[in-house]
């Protein structure tokens, strides 16, 4: 039997590894990719919770944790593709227009 | 035995995790987190979350990964490999990410009784013996708001990514 701080360390461990890709990567799909990696392990860490807990109050938060990473992958895509149209660089460096 | 497949998994997860992060290509990158995304769902079925493990496979794996492909070859992937690929606060960001990793798991292991009071060490064998009944029935009585305030986003996002990705009508030729 699997004890619930090895799935915890797990999602932790795969969590990480997305904000290293977000704090670290320049291409920006490659940091949508990294936020789908963080959803990932949010959703192991809440089934987790809900298996040890015997409640499906979890289950049903992933599912709509998978729904809110279908909408922001939708979203970040389109936002994506428009950027690469205009500037044709997907350099997150490079777009720095509201910064100051 | 269940352990030892546990830790299957979760290496090849969290090996093809780095993967993703630390690749160049950013075609490889999106395979290596469908095969992350694989792993994910064995550990939804190890944890008796069949229902979920199923969406995971038919939704991320099927549909997100999908649009993700299509995207990579919608724009110049060749081209961006050249660039420089990490940021120079990477170092930094290294030390950051390390240093909350070992909080977390400094947390988990420490006082995990304490932390967790409600929580038991050994699951109940009972869970997720009719699962999906449960659970489609919960989501359609006391989680009905939030079900669809999920279709409500959707549909947002739906709209806003054609507005997003529809582009300009007249200057199509500027683009090449």
């Amino acid at each position: 039997m699997v004890p619930l701080s090895h799935y915890l360390t797990l999602g932790a461990i795969i969590f990480f590894i997305g904000v290293w890709g977000v704090l670290t990567r320049r291409n920006a799909v490659i940091i949508l990719l990294s936020i789908e990696l963080m959803f990932n392990a949010v959703n192991i860490t809440v089934v987790a919770f809900s298996r040890f807990l015997d409640q499906f109050t979890g289950q049903i938060f992933a599912v709509l944790v998978i729904t809110v990473a279908a909408a922001e992958a939708t979203i970040g895509l389109a936002i994506v593709i428009s950027l690469y149209r205009g500037r044709e660089s997907l350099n997150v460096d490079e777009i720095n227009l509201l910064k100051w | 035995m269940e352990l030892l497949f546990f830790y299957i998994f979760a290496g090849v997860a969290i090996v093809s995790a780095v993967l993703v992060v630390t690749n160049k290509n950013v075609l490889h990158a999106a395979l290596f987190l469908i095969l992350t995304f694989f792993c994910v769902a064995a550990i939804y079925i190890m944890l008796r979350a069949e229902f979920l493990a199923a969406v995971q496979v038919l939704l991320y794996i099927g549909a997100i990964m999908a649009l993700f492909i299509f995207t990579v070859l919608l724009i110049n992937v060749m081209q961006a490999q050249f660039l420089r690929q990490f940021h120079g606060q990477r170092p930094l960001a290294g030390i950051l990410v390390v240093a909350l990793l070992a909080e977390t798991i400094f947390l988990l292991f420490s006082d995990f009784r304490g932390n967790f009071p409600l929580m038991q060490e050994t699951p109940p064998e009972t869970a997720g013996r009719a699962g999906l009944e449960t659970l489609s029935q919960l989501l359609l009585t006391d989680y009905l708001l939030v079900f669809e305030v999920a279709s409500v986003l959707l549909l947002a996002a739906l709209i806003g990514a054609v507005v997003l990705a529809r582009g300009d009508i007249a200057p199509a030729d500027r683009r090449r």
